[in-house]
């Protein structure tokens, strides 16, 4: 049972940065704005995080700075894309083409260090019960927060009158205009909220995942994260579904490796982004699934005509 | 303060030209801020970056090997992003298009023949081509995302690749280094001059960007590309499908991607070997948009981005700067040109807050 146990936990751990990048994007995407720069953050995320829990040695302020770094670093996608109206997907993908270049030149120095680990939270007496003690009561703060922050999400959107106006947003710019909604100040908090999260979830690949920094280690979870908001079709729920089914996968193919089962690791490795094009195939053949609930004003610029 | 935008009636043709000068620009000043920060002149790094490389032969030439992958990879996307079909799986195309077309001089290693590197070219160009196809079929079948299935793809792509030249292609005698025989004389694309490493492969590229400017600006094929890329709904009116131009699009973009790939490995290495990614097809994207999607731009911009790779090995030698600069470089940059561009759209006006309120 204990492997069982340990299993599941290790699926959390690599479920959890999906889920915590994914929730951010749904967000953003939800206002009607495509952030393809996720894997950019993020991995400023994890270099910022890994950083400063090296120099300060506390992983909490390392997840505080890889939030900071992560909406900070979304500003610049914000700046350009609203205030400039450039192009969302070319700009997405120059904020992860600089986020992959800058961290690399940031974490040169860091490379090989031993990072410091944030450890799990193991609540006395109650984590001590057997099988789910260690699963429920027995992880680290970043795996509850992205519980926490995936259920705030989920009633912030669909039970708040702001989260109406952020979807109305999202569905039409310009009737949301009319009604004298700030079109552009929601969709700026909600890239804010965005790159915050996605720092946050390379914050916990590099404080709890892998407590080191290695370039590029990212490895196309933020890509995953994206592909994760459309297999959820813009809905909270399926995107805990869906994070925990590639986290599994992910664990599974290490396993799987483990055994020594007569399979190439390179195959092995390759499972959880073929996984992702089965899923998107899967999904955009069910069209009225998708078509209901994708923001309709996804990916277009808004230039108010006062 | 507030920056307002205000639509031009018509694109500026002052600023089309301008926008790429000004992001560059604005890339030597960031550049040169950067090295006040990392504590060096930057004065001298600037020179050691971007004048230097000019000066030397040696490297005139590295910035032409560099040019050729990154300019014939631009150039298919560039047809591909005029189009509105986000190919940013061009990584993995050149991938795939490198091992397709090291495929017969592998298999059969002893065969030379001036026919094989002429077929080697056709196979790598085919093999990316298929490659891109993947994406495109699925957009088109099923409205999937290509941004994220071509991406997925590239993963796949360096796995194979890695598997193939550490199993099944591996060379026996290749002291357990992964990699493929040396391929024969035959198989090599023949270099330039007589010393140096110029290779017949940037004669190719400024060959398809010429082709490839002709189609977008002369052909009825070009202004369907246009249509549907500015219009889809236009281009149904028209009659333009634009399920085939998918098709077409990646089909292009990927053939180009897999004949960079296949020049890489013909001309530059003379093997498959798992060193072959490096990244060009993402620094692609940078170079497409700097030549504002024009082919004959890009074939500049192709320069350009290589004087940056080049300048980066020469600034990590001579003082000491990473050379994971030239990539933060090369990002800023693209963030520069995406913000000149909207120069071109719209007249970019400073309000002050009081001023609005009246």
């Amino acid at each position: 049972m204990d492997v069982w146990a340990s299993i599941i936990l290790s699926v959390c751990a690599a479920s959890t940065p999906l889920l915590i990048a994914a929730t951010g994007e749904l967000v953003v995407e939800r206002s009607g704005v495509l952030n393809l720069g996720v894997e950019g953050m993020m991995i400023m995320g994890a270099v910022a995080a890994f950083a400063t829990a090296q120099v300060t040695g506390n992983p909490y302020l390392g997840a505080v700075a890889a939030v900071i770094v992560g909406a900070t670093f979304s500003l610049l996608f914000a700046f350009l894309t609203l205030t400039l109206v450039a192009n969302q997907v070319a700009t997405g993908l120059a904020l992860t083409i600089l986020g992959l270049g800058l961290s690399g030149m940031i974490g040169e120095s860091f490379v090989g260090h031993p990072g410091v680990r944030m450890e799990a939270l193991n609540i006395p007496v109650l984590s001590d019960i057997p099988v789910i003690g260690k699963i429920v009561f027995g992880q680290d703060l970043i795996f509850y927060l992205s519980i926490a922050l995936l259920a705030g999400v989920a009633w912030f959107l669909f039970k708040t009158r702001a989260g109406l106006m952020l979807r109305s947003v999202g569905d039409s710019h310009n009737s949301a205009h009319a009604l004298g909604i700030q079109v552009i100040k929601i969709r700026y908090m909600a890239i804010l909220f965005g790159g915050g999260c996605a720092g946050l979830a390379g914050g916990h690949l590099s404080l709890v995942y892998v407590p080191q920094w290695v370039e590029g280690m990212t490895a196309g979870r933020g890509w995953i994260a994206l592909a994760l908001v459309v297999f959820a079709s813009w809905r909270p729920g399926r995107l805990l579904v869906g994070a925990y089914l590639f986290g599994a996968v992910t664990i599974g193919q290490f396993h799987v490796q483990a055994i020594g089962v007569p399979i190439p690791a390179q195959f092995l490795t390759s499972l959880p982004y073929l996984a992702t094009i089965v899923v998107l195939v899967l999904i955009a053949r069910n069209r009225r699934l998708t078509m209901i609930n994708t923001p309709a004003a996804l990916g277009t610029s808004f230039v108010p005509d006062r | 303060m507030r920056i307002e935008l205000q639509k031009r009636p018509d694109i500026s043709k002052l600023y089309s030209i301008l926008s790429p000068l000004i992001a560059l620009a604005l890339m030597v000043v960031a550049g040169a801020i950067m090295f006040i920060l990392l504590g060096k002149n930057p004065f001298h790094g600037l020179y050691v970056y971007f004048i230097e490389p000019l000066t030397d032969p040696w490297s005139r030439e590295q910035i032409l090997v560099k040019a050729t992958p990154l300019t014939l990879i631009a150039i298919g996307l560039a047809v591909c992003f005029r189009s509105g079909n986000w190919n940013i799986g061009a990584e993995g195309q050149y991938l795939i298009g490198g091992m397709f077309g090291a495929m017969i001089p592998v298999l059969f290693h002893g065969w030379e023949s001036p026919l094989l590197l002429p077929l080697m070219l056709i196979m790598g160009m085919a093999g990316g081509a298929l490659y891109g196809f993947i994406p495109a079929i699925l957009k088109s079948r099923f409205g999937t995302n290509e941004i994220l299935t071509s991406l997925m793809l590239v993963y796949v792509a360096q796995q194979f690749v890695d598997w193939v030249v550490r199993g099944p292609w591996r060379d026996p005698q290749g002291m357990g280094f992964p990699g493929t025989k040396s391929f024969n004389d035959s198989g090599l694309l023949p270099k330039i001059f007589e010393f140096g490493d110029a290779h017949y492969g940037a004669v190719i590229a400024v060959i398809a960007a010429v082709a490839l400017w002709f189609m977008l600006s002369k052909t009825l094929k070009g202004f369907e590309i246009a249509v549907l890329g500015q219009s889809p709904r236009a281009g149904r009116f028209a009659g333009f499908s634009a399920k085939q131009m998918t098709l077409f699009a990646f089909l292009i973009s990927g053939a180009m991607a897999g004949l960079a790939g296949i020049g890489e490995v013909s001309g530059t290495v003379g093997k498959l070997d798992d060193k072959l990614s490096l990244g060009y097809g993402f620094a692609a994207i940078i170079v497409a948009f700097l030549g504002r999607l024009n082919p004959l731009g890009i074939v500049a911009a192709g320069l350009v981005l290589a004087l940056s790779y080049i300048g980066g090995e020469a600034a990590q030698i001579s003082i000491g700067v990473s050379d994971r600069a030239t990539r933060v470089f090369q990002g800023l940059l693209l963030f520069f040109v995406l913000a000149c561009d909207t120069l071109i759209h719209y007249r970019v006006v400073l309000v002050s807050s009081v001023k609005a309120r009246m």
